[in-house]
């Protein structure tokens, strides 16, 4: 088993399946959306990232998705770095990620088995084996009748949960969940949480960033605060901190 | 590409066809209304045009020569004028031939039989029909230079206004050409900016999960290429069916100009206008689902 990675004269222990590095971004107008974050997560933690709107969050989420690069600083994910990363070759590392957001991002016209198939057909998995693995992952999120129903016959926690299924069903060593239960209620928050819970059991790491302060504080894990584009607060089985 | 990929994309491409019903019958709608405009012009323009040519092929000059000019002087004559190019055709009239074209036209057969010579012994001609009638003037200074020319004969204001009306045609194909692709682009490009507002959210979530270009805009190229074919389609078979009916109308209402109005067959105008339509629809298609999708992929 290698214990470290190279990446351009540079080794990042392979436990450290996210690195980022004195990481700036700024846009043409307005004050930097991040200033010189520095965070290390290892293979499996699960991390909750929080903070007030405009504290960088979301642009986090888009650099890790190599949606924008940063202005300053590298980020390595899986031993790669994202700033050397050709354009043609961003698709082959979303792969990498499981990603489910805030509004489910669900093909509406499309069933709940398709939407999660989806997943699968565009990295060319064969049509047989598609068949096997899309109702093996509805049963893993609770949803193994519905595979039929159109996502506006489901419910908000019921769409989040198709969303997780489709991050999942390409086994991805990372999920990242942005304000995943921003749209739900507290049941329905606490479900997805505990299945959230489940995967990374079984290796997943998992990155959710969040406003729920209840969910945050009750679960204890690592939690991540974020203020005007810095790293104000990292803790091990951490609570959220109130804005002053 | 998979087989099974090819055959899911291209799938795809037709659902999405159905999915978005009012987005690819405003597509083909459009596309079809701007074939169809084009199409009808370019019927009438063949027609105009073929009208114009039988027309041009009717004007002739005649050249008479001087006394003592040999046949095989005229002859050889005839042979130098077949060589040019303005020149499409030439028929010698022998000064018999002249005589008894015209007694017939003007005596008729009981009164001629008065003449024991032949009156227009000197009217050997040679009648020269053109190739391109805008041309006939040089070609008249050309006989004039001829030492045993007698006399040129030509129809000025034939010609000339022959002439003006190709000059016109060209002119008037210039500007409904024009105004004819600027309605197909404005049209085309509304009904691409209500494709990418019905479609932008779906290609992000594709990208956000890891599709290639390839994989995302593939079904999309199959859907427009599609809706280009239908929409060149449906115009091409109208076409079909209303040009003879035109047609017959004309023919049979107008029929005192039956003499100048030479139609082309149905089959004649197909000839162009189905490649034509077929490769402006598909294209038209192509680039549109291309250029609407490009936009989002840089996601």
């Amino acid at each position: 088993m290698a214990f470290f990675k190279t990446v351009k004269n540079k080794k990042i222990p392979s436990e450290n399946i996210i690195v980022l590095e004195n990481v700036c971004k700024s846009y043409a107008t307005g004050a930097p959306a991040l200033s010189g974050v520095n965070l290390t997560i290892k293979q499996g933690e699960f991390v909750f990232i929080v903070g007030d709107s405009g504290s960088g969050k979301s642009t986090l989420i888009k650099l890790l998705l190599r949606e924008l690069v940063p202005t300053s600083g590298d980020i390595y994910v899986n031993g790669q770095n994202l700033q050397q990363l050709k354009r043609r070759n961003v698709p082959k590392y979303r792969r990498n990620l499981g990603v489910v957001f805030q509004d489910f991002r669900l093909l509406k016209d499309r069933n709940v088995y398709e939407n999660v198939a989806f997943a699968q057909r565009i990295i060319q998995v064969p049509g047989r084996e598609i068949k096997k693995n899309v109702p093996s992952i509805l049963s893993v999120v609770g949803l193994a009748g519905k595979y039929k129903a159109k996502p506006r016959q489901l419910s908000g926690g019921e769409q989040q949960r198709v969303a997780m299924a489709r991050a999942l069903i390409n086994r991805p060593p990372i999920l990242l969940c942005d304000e995943p239960t921003g749209n739900l209620d507290p049941k329905n928050s606490w479900e997805i949480m505990k299945l959230l819970e489940q995967i990374n059991q079984k290796g997943t790491t998992i990155i959710v960033v969040t406003h729920n302060r209840e969910i945050v504080n009750e679960m204890q894990k690592r939690v991540v605060t974020m203020k005007k584009g810095v790293v104000v607060s990292d803790e091990e089985k951490g609570g959220y901190i109130d804005e002053d | 590409m998979r087989i099974s990929t090819f055959f899911y994309t291209l799938k795809q491409g037709i659902i999405n066809i159905f999915r978005n019903k009012w987005f690819s019958l405003a597509s083909v709608a459009t596309i079809s209304a701007c074939l169809l405009l084009f199409g009808i012009f370019v019927a009438v323009l063949m027609n105009f045009n073929n009208i114009v040519k039988k027309a041009e092929e009717g004007v002739s000059v005649t050249v008479f020569f001087a006394e003592n000019v040999s046949e095989a002087r005229i002859l050889e004559i005839k042979g130098d004028l077949e060589k040019r190019v303005e020149v499409s055709n030439v028929v010698y009239v022998s000064a018999e031939q002249a005589w008894e074209e015209f007694r017939m036209e003007y005596f008729g057969e009981e009164y001629s039989h008065g003449f024991t010579e032949n009156p227009l012994e000197n009217s050997s001609n040679l009648e020269i029909y053109l190739s391109d009638v805008s041309l006939q003037s040089s070609l008249v200074t050309y006989l004039e230079s001829i030492g045993e020319v007698r006399q040129v004969n030509r129809s000025e204001v034939t010609a000339s206004t022959l002439s003006g009306m190709n000059t016109l045609i060209v002119y008037v194909s210039i500007g409904i050409i024009a105004i004819l692709f600027a309605v197909s682009v404005f049209l085309i490009s509304n009904t691409v900016m209500i494709g990418i507002q019905v479609r932008k959210e779906e290609i992000n979530i594709m990208k956000y999960i890891g599709a290639t270009d390839f994989f995302v805009r593939s079904p999309f190229v199959i859907e427009g290429v599609l809706i280009g074919g239908v929409g060149a389609g449906i115009p091409l078979g109208l076409l079909y069916v209303l040009y003879n009916i035109v047609v017959d109308f004309i023919v049979q209402k107008f029929s005192v100009l039956s003499a100048f109005l030479s139609f082309l067959s149905v089959q004649e105008i197909f000839k162009v206008l189905v490649p034509v339509c077929l490769v402006m629809g598909i294209g038209i298609g192509f680039l549109g689902s291309i250029s609407t999708v490009r936009k989002h992929l840089k996601v």
